[in-house]
């Protein structure tokens, strides 16, 4: 249900008709988070699990979907919160304002919560996600449980519920559940894709003779300037992007 | 209680032995994410400074009253607060500063580097030797990232703290101030740190010997 509102609020929001563009600013947005701006590469977020947990391929990736598990769900519930609590105007505490009888003229605007909020909400989220899958998927816990806790402390969970906050700051332009979700996954698969690469890079650094004071992070950041630069690469594909969708939309 | 270190060592070991950044890989994010310039790093590193010597006041007056299954969540609660005093004061009196640093003022609530001494330091220590310990370690940070803002800067766009320092005709390295420069600043810098404290041990062995 929430989900439906939301998507017929980005409907009212930007006065769109079709589905389809809301469907080619997903895939841009994607996109963006995914390779574009990556969330590690660029904006610098989940250094700690990149440099740490990046020895070995299936780890790594055991760690990325990890991520993409747990930074999906909080995303989730941070815009749900930020939506109907914490941006400015929020249905909420609007009506909790005037059933009190505050003045309609006073702007409602609980933002500066929001940093409390998010952490509260992402501790919390991950400690009960790591105990329902340690209950009921004992599979999926013994392939990334063990990475669960660390997450918490992970900067990349935090920042997507930054990003979707700032979003849902101006309120002609809304960001619905789907764009604040599709951000969500696509930091989370950028991460799982610089975190995997990476892995197997060092894999096959071990073979080298790396000079003795380079081992081990300082080797790791050097690489990961490289693949930033590789990934700079990407600057400007989601404009040959956004052409494709229109031609094909408008062909 | 007596292995504990006293307030001037944890203020000596902050510095240097123990330097957040070079000798214990922690708080990389804003490391990295913050010193394209010095301004902006001087900036990062005053706002981390006053987050991480209040949290450790703030957890070592209430060390007594907290149960080891929440502790976590105190410490980050803790810690958001002050960062939410931090974002809003910087908004209010620095706003070109606020914008530009964006995210990364709320993402000092998880910068290891403020849990990690709140865990290892104040939840243990008296208030005292939390207060040396907040200051040296955060002395210890504002140095790391002054040292890669400069090399950054200097390289990046011929300036430091907006003075020009090399000449008009410096070809401004660009890629210094973009995402990789900072990557590639400070794999070299921690290799320096690494050879020179791995040669020093080695005096020190031959001197001994």
């Amino acid at each position: 249900m929430v989900r439906a509102a939301a998507l017929a609020q980005v409907g009212k929001g930007r006065g769109i008709g079709d589905g389809m563009e809301l469907l080619s600013s997903l895939i841009l947005i994607f996109i963006s988070a995914a390779l574009i701006n990556n969330f590690v590469l660029h904006y610098f977020v989940g250094i700690c699990p990149f440099l740490g947990v990046s020895r070995r391929v299936d780890t790594a990736f055991g760690m990325g979907l990890a991520v993409i598990f747990v930074i999906t769900i909080a995303s989730f519930l941070s815009w749900t919160f930020t939506y109907f609590i914490l941006r400015p105007e929020a249905p909420i505490p609007v009506w909790v304002w005037r059933v009190v009888g505050g003045s309609p003229e006073t702007t409602v605007d609980l933002s500066v919560l929001s940093y409390i909020m998010y952490i509260f909400v992402i501790a919390s989220s991950v400690q009960f996600v790591e105990m329902y899958v340690r209950k009921f998927f004992q599979p999926l816990y013994d392939s990334f449980g063990v990475f669960l806790p660390l997450i918490t402390t992970n900067c990349a969970i935090l920042f997507a519920c930054l990003e979707i906050m700032k979003h849902l700051q101006d309120p002609t332009r809304l960001w619905g559940l789907g764009e604040a979700l599709t951000l969500a996954i696509g930091g989370g698969v950028g991460f799982t894709i610089a975190i995997s690469l990476m892995a197997g890079i060092r894999a096959e650094l071990d073979l080298c003779d790396v000079p003795r004071s380079l081992k081990g992070a300082g080797i790791a950041l050097i690489v990961a300037g490289i693949m930033a630069m590789a990934f700079m690469g990407f600057t400007g594909v989601d404009r040959g992007v956004e052409r494709a969708i229109t031609a094909l939309v408008g062909g | 209680m007596q292995d504990q270190p006293t307030a001037l060592e944890r203020f000596i070991n902050g510095i240097l032995p123990e330097n957040p950044v070079y000798r214990q890989l922690l708080g990389m994010c804003p490391t990295l994410a913050v010193t394209g310039g010095m301004k902006p790093a001087i900036t990062m590193a005053g706002a981390t400074a006053f987050v991480l010597i209040l949290a450790n006041i703030i957890i070592s007056l209430i060390r007594g009253l907290l149960k080891p299954h929440l502790r976590i969540l105190v410490f980050t609660l803790t810690i958001a607060t002050f960062v939410t005093i931090v974002d809003r004061f910087l908004a209010a009196y620095l706003y070109e500063m606020s914008k530009e640093l964006g995210p990364y003022v709320p993402l000092i609530i998880v910068n290891c580097l403020i849990i990690s001494r709140v865990e290892i330091c104040a939840s243990k220590q008296s208030v005292g030797v939390a207060v040396a310990d907040g200051v040296g370690m955060s002395l210890g940070f504002a140095l790391a990232l002054a040292s890669i803002a400069t090399v950054r800067e200097i390289l990046g766009s011929g300036t430091w703290f907006g003075l020009q320092v090399l000449g008009e005709g410096w070809p401004a390295w660009g890629i210094m101030v973009l995402p990789p420069g900072a990557f590639l600043t400070l794999g070299l810098l921690l290799g320096g740190a690494e050879w020179y404290g791995q040669r020093r041990s080695r005096r020190l062995v031959r001197a001994g010997g």
